[in-house]
């Protein structure tokens, strides 16, 4: 192993941005982190990683070092998809980081990836995530914004993953962004033989509007995704997620679990699951609950078009239930400590495979939206 | 201990307890006997405060007082709690989580009260989910046990155990209920919903009232009532007036 990463120093943020960002699962002291990427606005602060085996770079520097990165650039997102990955891929100054864990190594202690938006403008940034043969990567990504960018700003990020022959990544990513931010994220994986690919999202906090559609393809026999989201829409928020699978790979499967909760905002949250092969299984999951007047609009589908894909959705929109209520008022609990904990319990997904400083990460960022009475 | 007056209850439009009067002591346990539907569960749900029954007319009095309005949470903190029948299921709540939360501040040992009733394999679980009858109860029970009401409870809590786990309920409830202490050091009461009367062997009950059609039909010697019960059915507590 290398030198530790140094503590991150951070220009002109101040206290106030600082916590927003710890909020984002994001550590400047690197106590719990093997590695780091901070990028503010479009100036890369920190890209580094102590962990053998697994380099952290900037999208620039990975080209020069990578001959272009040619297997992977723009090999998993379409750079025509649409106006956000026309946009990122025209730039001719890109920013954004490329992780890759090389044959055989693994990270216990997550690398963090940290996009943080203080001006207005659009920040854009490309990704490039890869795991070799037999590699198992861990990433936190905290993406927020300064408490006051002024009118607003936009992010569009492009992630493109490749989780190659029994490796494994897991991508975990929280948002903490405000609400006159719009953010666009564009993100594709590719799973080879006996991978897996972990992607977990949580949004507590007010966001303008965020629209994404990451898919998984799941191209070798046995691979595995999963997608696991867990979001809060306040008033003036408007969230269009969702998550796909194609499972083409012998033996592959998948599964998508969403818990949304609307607080007045709007949440789209779609599923798809495509079984083009036998032997391939899929769930899907969307549990949705209405606190006050909003929108939750699930939209859940699966396709199978071979003999011997077993695929499956379940989805419910609803109201907390008050026997579920009174049951806990009856132990002693008051109505709100009663609510909270039965929304705590809502949104509390565990996630197999995940390291326990990542689980400890999502349930604090869930911490922090019960604290404030959710 | 817990005084009810001349208590009438609507759930929904129909009235379903008329003029309930029912008079229990510190130390004592009483048991409710009744056919199916003939409101005992709602005369629990009651007590404990459950916002869908009404009271339209009478009192219920708790340690002298009057806890007719308030709700199920006030009168937990007073020291009213119950085993409930068929509690519901709580998707992500843990069991362990619950048993914090109840707790609160007070230093109870959760893990070795959980492995007292064998529930320390079910504190990562969600609460009652895919639970047998058998796991609702010692569930049940345990929170109790973390709870430690002063007047407790219990709908029916032997309904869906096997044998050995109505030793095991039995016991704890009995601790609950303090009958392992002397007559006069007992503090505690209790109500009891029980069908089959097996509970019994552990409670030591002290009074029995037989419920039928929304109104207390009879009170007398609890053994004495569930024998007759069994021998003739509910068929002449029907036709009964009070005795």
């Amino acid at each position: 192993m290398s030198r530790m990463p140094s503590p991150v120093k951070v220009p002109e943020l101040s206290k106030t941005d600082q916590d927003r960002v710890a909020q984002a699962g994001i550590d400047l002291a690197m106590k719990n982190r093997c590695g780091s990427y901070l990028q503010m606005d479009q100036d890369i602060i920190q890209a580094e990683c102590s962990q053998q085996g697994i380099e952290v770079l900037s999208f620039k520097k990975a080209m020069e070092k990578y001959d272009g990165l040619k297997e992977y650039s723009w090999q998993a997102v379409s750079p025509e998809k649409d106006d956000i990955t026309k946009y990122v891929a025209a730039q001719k100054d890109p920013k954004g980081y490329v992780i890759i864990a090389h044959r055989g190594s693994n990270n216990i202690l997550p690398i963090q990836a940290c996009l943080y938006l203080g001006r207005e403008q659009i920040q854009h940034v490309h990704n490039i995530i890869v795991a070799e043969e037999g590699a198992e990567l861990h990433i936190i990504s905290g993406c927020t914004s300064g408490a006051h960018v002024g009118k607003g700003g936009a992010h569009y990020g492009i992630s493109e993953f490749f989780v190659k022959k029994n490796a494994k990544i897991s991508f975990t990513m929280i948002h903490n962004w405000s609400e006159n931010i719009e953010v666009y994220p564009r993100s594709a994986s590719i799973v080879e033989e006996n991978g897996v690919f972990l992607s977990n999202y949580v949004c507590m906090q007010p966001v303008k509007k965020i629209q994404m559609y990451p898919t998984a393809t799941l191209r070798g026999a046995n691979s595995v995704a999963r997608f696991s989201s867990v979001v809060i829409s306040t008033p003036g928020s408007f969230m269009d997620l969702g998550s796909r699978a194609i499972l083409e790979g012998k033996g592959a499967s998948a599964e998508l679990i969403t818990r949304a909760i609307t607080k007045g905002g709007t949440i789209i949250s779609r599923g798809h699951i495509n079984g083009k092969t036998a032997g391939t299984r899929g769930h899907l999951e969307c549990k949705g609950l209405i606190l006050k007047d909003g929108v939750i609009y699930a939209i859940p589908e699966i396709e199978g078009s071979v003999v011997g894909t077993e695929l499956s959705h379940e989805a419910a929109v609803g109201k907390l239930a008050r026997d579920e209520i009174e049951y806990l008022m009856s132990r002693g609990l008051d109505e709100d400590e009663a609510t909270a904990t039965i929304i705590r319990g809502f949104l509390d997904v565990k996630i197999a495979g995940l390291p326990e400083a990542l689980q400890r990460q999502i349930d604090s960022s869930i911490d922090v939206a019960e604290k404030a009475g959710f | 201990m817990l005084h009810i007056e001349d208590l009438h209850v609507k759930v929904g439009d129909k009235e379903v307890l008329h003029d309930i009067n029912l008079h229990i002591d510190e130390g004592e346990t009483h048991v409710l006997l009744g056919p199916n539907g003939s409101g005992k569960t709602t005369l629990l749900m009651t007590i404990m405060g459950f916002a869908n029954y009404t009271i339209t007319e009478g009192k219920i009095i708790f340690k002298g007082e009057d806890v007719t309005g308030m709700k199920a949470n006030e009168r937990a903190k007073r020291g009213i709690g119950m085993l409930f029948q068929r509690p519901p299921t709580i998707s992500g709540l843990k069991l362990g989580k619950m048993l914090t939360a109840i707790s609160r501040s007070k230093q109870e040992n959760i893990p070795e009260l959980a492995k007292s009733v064998h529930m320390d394999k079910f504190l990562e679980r969600d609460i009652n989910k895919g639970f047998s009858g058998g796991e609702i109860k010692r569930s049940e029970v345990l929170q109790l046990m973390i709870q430690n009401p002063e007047f407790v409870m219990l709908d029916e809590p032997e309904s869906g155990v096997d044998l050995e786990n109505i030793s095991l309920i039995g016991t704890a409830i009995g601790s609950l209920l303090e009958k392992d202490k002397h007559l006069i050091k007992r503090k505690k009461s209790g109500l009891v919903i029980t069908h089959t009367g097996f509970i019994l062997d552990y409670l030591d009950a002290d009074k029995g009232h037989v419920m039928c059609e929304g109104e207390i039909k009879c009170h007398g010697n609890p053994r004495e009532i569930l024998k007759d019960i069994k021998q003739r059915g509910y068929k002449e507590c029907l036709e009964c007036r009070h005795q």
